[in-house]
This record gives C-alpha cells, structure tokens and sequence, in this order.
C-alpha cells in the first residue's frame, strides 16, 4: 500500500488499545484474496490458454489452480502487510472501505451471469 | 428408515438393508459434516462476534467465556476449509467426470446428467459455476476474522471500522456458504454423486412372531 495510507490519521482507539496495523493487514488482504478469486475465476473460464494453466490437479481441472492461486496471493499479500504495519497504526477506514470493495467485487465476479458479459 | 425391507417367506422374518456407497458417504460428510455444520455454527459465531465487540451492552467476559470464542471461531475456520477442501478435491471431480464413449449410464456423471436435460442445465451452469467458486470466501472470511478476534479480542471495540469490516466478512462467509449449501443440495438432488465401494451401515433381522 501506499505511503499516504500510513500516515493517515490514526483511528479512534483508546491509548491502551493495540495498533490497528495487524487487523487492517488481514482485512485487506482478505479483500484482495476475494477479489483474486473472482478475477482468476474469470480468467480461467474465459481463456482455454488460462483454463490449461489452472489444471494444477487433472480430477478437480481448472478449479484446483484458480483457487490455489487466489489462496496463495491472499496469504503472500497477507503476510507481506503484515510485516509492513505490524506494529503501526493505519488509516483503518480507508482501508476498511477498499477491503469491502475488493469483497463486493469478487463476489459479484464469482457469480455466472456477471461474469459471462465481461 | 430403510432403503429396503424385503419379507423372508419361510421364516418369517424381516431383512433391513441400508447402504450407502463411498461418493455419497464423502458428499454427505463435505454437505452435512462440514457445510451445514459450518452453517449452523456461523449464525452463533456472527453473533457473539458482534455482542463481544460491537454491542451497545456488552454482557461481562469472563477468561472462560474468551477461549470457548476462540475455540468456536477455529473450529468454524476448520470446517470452512474441511467443507471447500473436501468439495474441490473429494466429491467435485466425481461430479464432474466424464462419461467415456458409448457410456450408457449417465447416473454416473452427474455433470453429464445436469447438461443433457433442459430443465436441469440451470443448476450446473448456474449453480454449480457460483458454488464451486463463492463458497472459498467463506474460508478466507472466516479465517481473516478469526484471526483479528483472536489476536485483538475485546479491544476490537476500540477498532470502529475495523470490526464493521470484520463482521461484514464473517456475515459475506455466511452468505457464501448458504449459496453453496444451498445449490449443493439441489444439485445432489438432481443428479447425485453415486457409485464407488458399498457399505453396509445395517442388516438387521428382526423376527415378525409369525
């Protein structure tokens, strides 16, 4: 994320209260997990190069790599933004609003008639 | 009650027959022992959430009272990824195998089934398109939220807008999970996953007193 995000005001949490960093890196990595999911679900329906790529297991087809691939950005993304604001407070309702963008997105993008016009 | 109960003529007695077979023993255990289970669980889980951390009056916690959340939201967590796991690994590529040329029994191919009736093709690509991608949130959400409960607890209080992105994962996981139960049973309802190994579950012989 970006450097503005960080030094954003900090939220409204009592003096004794634990940063806010650790949970805003899980809600937005969840947000960019979920919305992974949806653009990858997509992509592997919509290309026959993509839908061979995604075969990671031959029973299960394309599913097994869209999904593994969605799990593995969520927990790379995860991880990485959790090192980064481990122990800083961030501007939480911004990034509140982008993780249940991302969320909405990805839910809308799972769904077949949505993603059939794309 | 029985799949079957057939008179023995000569001696008077009653055989009970039930059965069932591996692929509806793995499609039970991923629908009932780890989706409607889940299920159950989310509309107790989302609610205590939301009375430890965002109620107006909080009912006092007590150490007890913390773990039992803690062990509830991981076991919720589990059977999230039990139910996905089990469905995308186990029982889906059953569904949707395909019939080698010249199969005449479809019952075996589920997919196949769904795809050649008119009247049931709605349900693979509608239904089983959405279920086999939406119900991963269900285990993304739950575990982001689980995660943030656990390490923050009652202090989520003080996290506003936090908790309210928290709890709209935990209630999108819940939603989630319903539309995969949901088109999960009526697709196994349509066209269910059979075959594989028998099992017996009972062969009772019970006397009529003739």
């Amino acid at each position: 994320m970006n450097a503005s995000v960080e030094t954003a005001p900090v939220n409204t949490a009592s003096p004794t209260s634990l940063t806010n960093g650790p949970a805003a890196a899980a809600v937005l990595a969840a947000g960019i997990g979920s919305f992974a999911l949806g653009v990858l679900a997509v992509a592997g329906d919509k290309s026959a190069l993509l839908k061979g790529w995604f075969t990671f297991y031959k029973p299960t087809g394309p599913l097994s790599g869209v999904t593994t691939s969605a799990v593995v950005i969520w927990l790379i993304c995860w991880g990485a933004l959790e090192w980064r604001w481990r122990k800083s407070s961030v501007s939480a309702g911004r990034i509140s609003a982008i993780a249940l963008v991302l969320l909405a997105l990805g839910l809308m993008l799972t769904f077949p008639p949505i993603a059939d016009v794309l | 009650m029985p799949d079957e109960a057939v008179e023995w003529p000569i001696s008077g007695k009653v055989i009970v027959f039930m059965e069932i077979t591996v692929r509806s023993l793995w499609t039970l255990i991923h629908g009932f022992g780890f989706g409607a289970l889940y299920l159950l669980a989310c509309s107790g889980g989302i609610l205590e959430l939301y009375r430890s951390t965002a109620s107006p009056a909080p009912t006092p916690s007590t150490p007890r009272h913390e773990i039992f959340l803690r062990v509830y939201l991981i076991t919720m967590v589990v059977l999230a990824w039990g139910a996905v796991l089990s469905g995308a690994y186990i029982v889906y590529p059953w569904y949707r195998a395909v019939p080698p040329p010249g199969a005449v029994n479809s019952l075996m191919y589920p997919q196949h089934l769904l795809m050649s009736n008119p009247s049931t093709i709605g349900w693979h690509s509608l239904g089983m398109e959405w279920k086999e991608h939406v119900s991963w949130l269900a285990p993304i959400s739950i575990t982001m939220a689980a995660y943030v409960f656990i390490r923050y607890g009652r202090d989520l209080r003080n996290h506003r807008q936090l908790r309210a992105a928290v709890l709209s994962f935990a209630l999108v996981s819940f939603v989630a999970a319903g539309v995969a139960g949901f088109f999960g049973a009526m697709i196994n309802k349509n066209a269910p996953v059979q075959g594989g190994h028998t099992i017996q579950l009972s062969q009772n012989m019970e006397a009529l007193g003739k």
